[in-house]
């Protein structure tokens, strides 16, 4: 008789390659940011309670939560005084499971004193174009599609990609909410099919912890990479008002009451912190979707050994 | 009552009176925005399919749906005939809804037939099975590498990719579920 078990040795062993490279992506990374002059830090996967944000589940840990990003600890260290800092690690969030997502993944943050999100865009670019470099892959080739990495990428607002590729404009997508739907069926499948695209100054609605743009508030100095469709990075100018990001954690927090999420709390330090956060900017880029880029993997589960279902 | 979180591949569920199979599913979630939940469903009466994609908001109605363990006899033109052993009563399903299963299908496998409001609509099969090669290529010697695989016909006709070391007359454990070959089995 069948047993019920498996130790899925081969699916094991045949991802060594994938392995392989994931291992090296992850080494070129680090060689990038301490030939740069970062510090690499580490900060506590458990934590009080995850930046209170609507739509981002957090596992719970005790009577805390596991991260969901280092994003809160990475910025006290900002306003602290550490200026180039970058950390990998593990997040998780709940409930996350498909061909692009695991419920425990891997990302990298760096933030920059000193920089705005058009900086940052340019580093991100200068970031992945070496490790391509050095992984001597800087050409790829993702859904049929042959997509060259190194710089310069494509930019566009997320205004003109809307105009560009969807039915709706950006407002009208806003005022029906369908800005996801939208963005999911319309734009991201035609964003980085050439090269990287760079898509920036998201709806304010959108904008999280980042600072809304001076020249037009409607937007915020917000952008996100693709690369063959696939979202691998988002990242912005932060927000270092804390009567604006205070303001905004309350909504997110009624807006979670209201559907019965998970209770988070108010991240006082964190709060507190912004009196001394200097302009900044900052991202978080999932390591897991770049290793498919480079791998060609078409599901998240070719690039991680270990799967939720075969533990 | 299921939500959204719950829905997953080979899910069933009851809309607008009738029952549904996701065929295919997907969780989809730009980073800072919405869960979206894209499934294709698949009417389990009438075979129509169609998209839809649903948030985490939404719930759907469970179907009424009623397995029962029954053997599978032979095929006759398009229809498979499987017995209930305890009844010999006897139903027949279609090659559509028998579907992916066939793959995985010998004479007289136990399998799960599904009944809506007791009339016979579908099949589910064990987790795992196990099937001889039936064609192989033979394992050029030194190949080794961890991970190398061919391609292999087992006795349902089936083509699946496994380790070079596996060869014709062997018999190989496969999980129904993914298609996939997880190991050789002895004896």
């Amino acid at each position: 008789m069948p047993d019920s078990f498996s130790d899925y040795s081969f699916s094991l062993a045949r991802k060594a390659r994938a392995l392989e490279t994931r291992a090296k992506l992850i080494q070129s990374i680090r060689n990038f940011f301490i030939h740069n002059g970062f510090l690499e830090v580490e900060t506590p996967l458990r934590l009080p309670s995850p930046a209170p944000e609507e739509h981002i589940e957090a596992i719970r840990s005790e009577d805390w939560f596991l991260q969901t990003s280092p994003e809160l600890c990475m910025k006290r260290l900002l306003a602290a005084g550490y200026r180039r800092i970058f950390q990998i690690s593990p997040c998780f969030r709940a409930a996350e499971r498909g061909d692009r997502h695991l419920p425990e993944f891997t990302m990298l943050e760096w933030y920059v004193a000193g920089f705005d999100y058009q900086k940052l865009m340019g580093q991100c670019e200068a970031l992945v174009g070496s490790v391509a470099q050095s992984l001597g892959v800087t050409k790829i080739s993702r859904l049929n599609n042959s997509i060259d990495l190194s710089p310069p990428w494509e930019r566009i607002t997320v205004e003109d990609a809307f105009t560009l590729y969807a039915p709706v404009s950006v407002e009208d997508a806003m005022a029906r909410d369908t800005f996801e739907e939208i963005l999911v069926d319309y734009i991201e499948p035609q964003l980085g099919m050439n090269r990287p695209t760079l898509m920036y100054d998201y709806p304010a609605k959108l904008a999280a912890l980042a600072k809304l743009k001076d020249q037009n508030p409607s937007v915020c100095e917000r952008f996100e990479l693709y690369i063959g469709g696939l979202e691998i990075a988002n990242g912005f100018s932060e927000l270092t008002d804390e009567t604006e990001q205070r303001r905004r954690f309350e909504y997110a927090l009624k807006k979670r009451a209201e559907k019965n999420l998970s209770r988070y709390i108010m991240p006082e330090p964190f709060l507190l912190s912004l009196e001394t956060l200097p302009p900044a900017a900052g991202i978080a880029l999932g390591i897991d979707r770049l290793a498919m880029v480079i791998t060609g993997a078409e599901k998240i589960d070719e690039v991680v050994a270990f799967t939720p279902e075969i533990l | 009552m299921y939500t959204a979180s719950d829905l997953r591949k080979g899910l069933r569920l009851k809309i607008d009176g009738e029952p549904y199979v996701i065929m295919e599913f997907n969780f989809v979630k730009p980073g800072k925005g919405q869960a979206l939940y894209r499934t294709k469903l698949k009417n389990m009466i009438n075979g129509n399919q169609f998209e839809r994609t649903f948030r985490s908001v939404d719930t759907f109605e469970q179907a009424d749906l009623r397995e029962k363990k029954m053997q599978y006899l032979y095929k006759e033109g398009d229809k498979f005939c499987f017995m209930d052993n305890e009844t010999y009563e006897q139903v027949y399903l279609t090659e559509d809804q028998v579907d992916d299963a066939v793959n995985f299908m010998t004479d007289n496998i136990e399998v799960e037939i599904l009944l809506f409001e007791d009339k016979p609509i579908g099949i589910s099969l064990p987790n795992f099975v196990e099937l001889f090669v039936t064609e192989a290529e033979p394992w050029a010697k030194g190949d080794t590498a961890a991970g190398s695989t061919k391609p292999v016909k087992v006795q349902t006709g089936y083509t699946v990719q496994v380790p070079t070391f596996v060869t014709e007359g062997e018999k190989i454990r496969i999980d129904t579920r993914t298609g996939e070959y997880l190991t050789r089995v002895k004896g």
